[in-house]
C-alpha cells in the first residue's frame, strides 16, 4: 500500500527520452508548464495534448504510471474545478437553487481540469524517464551560474540527490517499523483521530531515530572518502550535449514557438 | 494444537510487471513445543513465510491455521493471533520508542487489552526473563548497549505471552558472547515454558546446536524439512543454493574419507570431540 506512491519514481526502460540528457528535460518540462498557461483555446491544447501522447509514446512507459501520479491530486483538481464552475460570473447556463453555473465558468473550469492534468502528467514524463542522480546532475549544470552571485548550487543538488534517495529507504523502513509494531498488537485503523494520531508514535519515533542514524553514517561514509563539496569536483561521466539532445531542444523550442503563434495571431475560438 | 501452512503461495506486487513469486505452494505442519530452524539463502522467502503466521501478509492462495481456525477469516481475531503468534522482527531494537524500557515493554500487552496490574506484571517478568536487571527499568531504551536493546525488544513480545515465538535472525551483529546469551535465552524459554519456536537464520551453526527439525527454505520452496542431522547429510546440495553444513560435518567427512573411522553424526563442536576421541581411542 504504502510503495505505490509514483511522483518521482523512475520507470526503468529504454527509450530516446531515457537517453536525453537530463537538461533537455528540465527544460523542456519547463517550458511545456509555461506553453500550458499561455494557451487559451481549444486548438493549443489539442496541440499540447498530440505534444504529450506523441513524447508518452516515444518514452516507452506505460500510460497507467502518468495517470497513477494523478491519484494523490484529485481531490485539488476537485476543488478548483468546482470553485471555477460556480463563482465565475457571467452568462448564467444552468440554476440550481442558489448555484449558477455560467458559461464561462463551464469554460474556465475545464480549461482547468485540462491545465492540471497536462501539468501532472508532464511532469511525470519527466521524472518517470529520468532517474533522480540524472535529474540533480541536470540540475545542477542549469543552475551553475548563479555561483556567481554566491548560491551553493552544488550543496543544493546534492541535498536533493541525498534526499531523493532517501525516499524509498524511508518508505521501507516505515513499512517494517509498522509491521513491527502490528506484530505487537498496534492498531492503527481502529479508533478516533485522536487515537490514531496517538497510535502514530510507535512508528514516528523508531523513524526519526533511524533517519538521523542514517544521516550520521552517510556523512560518516562521505568524509571518509574525502568528500568536500562543490570545488574543483569533478564528474566520473559529464554532462555533454549530443545529436539527439540538440534535435529536442528544436522540437519543443518549434513547439513553444507554435503556441505563441497561436496566442498572438489565433482569437477564434470553437466555443464562442 | 499446531500451526497448517496449507498450499500457501505468495506474490508480491501481484497483477503488474514486477511481480514476483516470494512463495510457492508451501505445506508444513508444526506441532506444539516443537523447535524449528528455518535456513534459506536471502530471497528464499523464509521471511515472507513467517509474515504469513501471524496475519501480517496474507497469502495470494492457499491457507493457515491456527488451532484448527483459518487465520485469515473475515471475523478472525488477528490481534488475539498476534499475542499467541509471537513475532520478533530483524533488529528488533529499532522498534523501541517508549521513553523507558518498562513502558515499551508493557506496550504490546497493553495492546491486548489486559488491565494495568496484569501489564505491568507481565512486562516485569518478560524483563526478568531476559535478564534484564532492575536498574535499567527506568532507563530510555536507547541508553542501553546493542544486546541489553535487543533483549528488551525481544521482552517486548514475550510480555504478550505467546504460544508461538519466532525470531527473525534473532542474532544478526551481535557480537559472539551477545549471540550466545540470545541463543541460550530462546532455549531457555523453550525448555522451561514450553513455548513452540521457530528459529529463522542463516547459520547453520546457530540452529545445529538448537533446533530438533530443521526447514530449508529455497526461491520460495521447501527445499529440506528433516531432523538437522538428515539435512546435514545433504551437505553439497545446501552449498549449491549459498547454504553449507556447520564446518564439524565437513571436518569429520574429510576424517572418514582420509580412513579414520569417526561418526559423522554431529552437529556441535563438542560432540565433534567426543566422535574423535572415541574413534582414536
Amino acid at each position: 500500500m504504502i510503495r505505490d506512491i509514483t511522483l518521482g519514481q523512475y520507470y526503468q526502460t529504454d527509450s530516446i527520452i531515457h537517453r536525453l540528457d537530463p537538461r533537455v528535460k528540465i527544460v523542456s518540462t519547463v517550458l511545456f508548464i509555461i506553453s500550458l498557461f499561455l494557451v487559451e483555446n481549444f486548438i493549443g491544447y489539442i496541440i499540447a495534448a498530440v505534444f504529450l501522447v506523441s513524447v508518452i509514446k516515444i518514452s516507452k512507459v506505460p500510460f497507467k504510471f502518468m495517470v497513477r501520479g494523478m491519484k494523490a491530486v484529485v481531490f485539488l483538481m476537485l476543488i478548483t474545478v468546482v470553485f471555477n464552475l460556480f463563482l465565475e460570473p457571467g452568462e448564467p447556463l444552468v440554476s440550481i437553487w442558489k448555484l449558477t453555473i455560467t458559461k464561462q465558468g463551464l469554460r474556465k473550469a475545464i480549461f482547468m481540469a485540462i491545465r492540471l492534468t497536462f501539468l501532472i502528467v508532464g511532469s511525470s514524463v519527466m521524472t518517470l524517464t529520468t532517474t533522480p542522480n540524472h535529474l540533480t546532475d541536470g540540475i545542477e549544470k542549469l543552475l551553475k551560474p548563479l555561483r556567481f552571485i554566491k548560491v551553493p548550487v552544488h550543496e543544493i543538488a546534492m541535498m536533493m540527490s541525498i534526499a531523493l534517495r532517501f525516499i524509498p529507504i524511508l518508505l521501507e523502513e516505515t513499512d517494517k517499523i509498522m509491521k513491527a509494531q502490528l506484530a505487537r498488537g498496534a492498531d492503527f485503523e481502529n479508533g478516533n483521530i485522536l487515537k490514531k494520531a496517538k497510535s502514530l508514535v510507535p512508528i514516528l519515533v523508531p523513524l526519526f531515530i533511524s533517519a538521523f542514524r542514517r544521516a550520521n553514517d552517510l556523512a560518516m561514509a562521505m568524509e571518509a572518502r574525502c568528500y568536500r563539496g562543490g570545488n574543483h569536483r569533478t564528474k566520473m561521466k559529464p554532462l555533454k550535449y549530443k545529436k539527439r539532445d540538440l534535435l529536442s531542444y528544436l522540437v519543443v523550442f518549434g513547439y513553444f514557438a507554435l503556441i505563441i503563434v497561436i496566442k498572438i495571431y489565433v482569437k477564434v475560438d470553437i466555443w464562442q | 494444537m499446531s500451526l497448517i501452512i496449507n498450499h500457501v503461495s505468495h506474490i508480491y506486487s501481484e497483477n503488474t510487471a514486477m511481480a514476483v513469486p516470494a512463495l510457492k505452494d508451501i505445506n508444513l505442519q508444526i506441532k506444539d513445543g516443537e523447535f524449528i530452524g528455518l535456513i534459506g539463502h536471502t530471497g528464499s522467502g523464509k521471511s515472507t513465510l513467517i509474515q504469513h503466521l501471524n496475519g501480517l501478509l496474507k497469502p495470494t492462495s492457499g491457507e493457515i491455521y491456527y488451532n484448527g481456525k483459518d487465520i485469515n477469516d473475515e471475523e478472525y481475531d488477528r490481534k488475539g493471533l498476534r499475542g499467541k503468534v509471537g513475532l520478533v522482527f530483524q533488529y528488533p531494537e529499532h522498534q523501541l520508542f517508549e521513553t523507558d524500557v518498562f513502558k515499551d515493554v508493557c506496550f504490546g500487552p497493553k495492546n491486548l487489552g489486559l488491565s494495568k496490574k496484569e501489564t505491568e506484571l507481565r512486562a516485569y517478568e518478560a524483563l526478568k526473563q531476559v535478564g534484564i536487571e532492575d536498574e535499567y527499568f527506568y532507563q530510555s531504551p536507547f541508553d542501553l548497549s546493542g544486546g541489553q536493546k535487543r533483549r528488551v525488544a525481544i521482552a517486548g513480545v514475550l510480555a504478550m505471552k505467546p504460544e508461538v515465538l519466532i525470531l527473525d535472525e534473532p542474532t544478526a551483529g551481535l557480537d559472539p558472547k551477545g549471540r550466545d546469551e540470545i541463543l541460550d535465552l530462546i532455549a531457555k524459554l523453550h525448555r522451561e515454558n514450553g513455548i513452540t519456536v521457530i528459529l529463522v537464520s542463516h547459520s547453520m551453526e546457530d540452529v545445529a546446536k538448537y533446533a530438533k527439525r530443521l526447514i530449508v527454505m529455497n526461491r520460495g520452496e521447501v527445499m529440506f524439512d528433516n531432523a538437522p542431522m538428515e539435512v546435514f547429510k545433504h551437505y553439497s546440495e545446501l552449498e549449491k543454493v549459498g547454504l553449507a553444513a556447520p564446518q564439524v560435518i565437513y571436518i569429520m567427512n574429510r576424517l572418514l574419507e582420509k580412513g579414520l573411522n569417526v561418526n559423522t553424526q554431529v552437529s556441535t563442536l563438542e560432540e565433534a570431540k567426543t566422535e574423535i576421541l572415541k574413534a582414536l581411542r
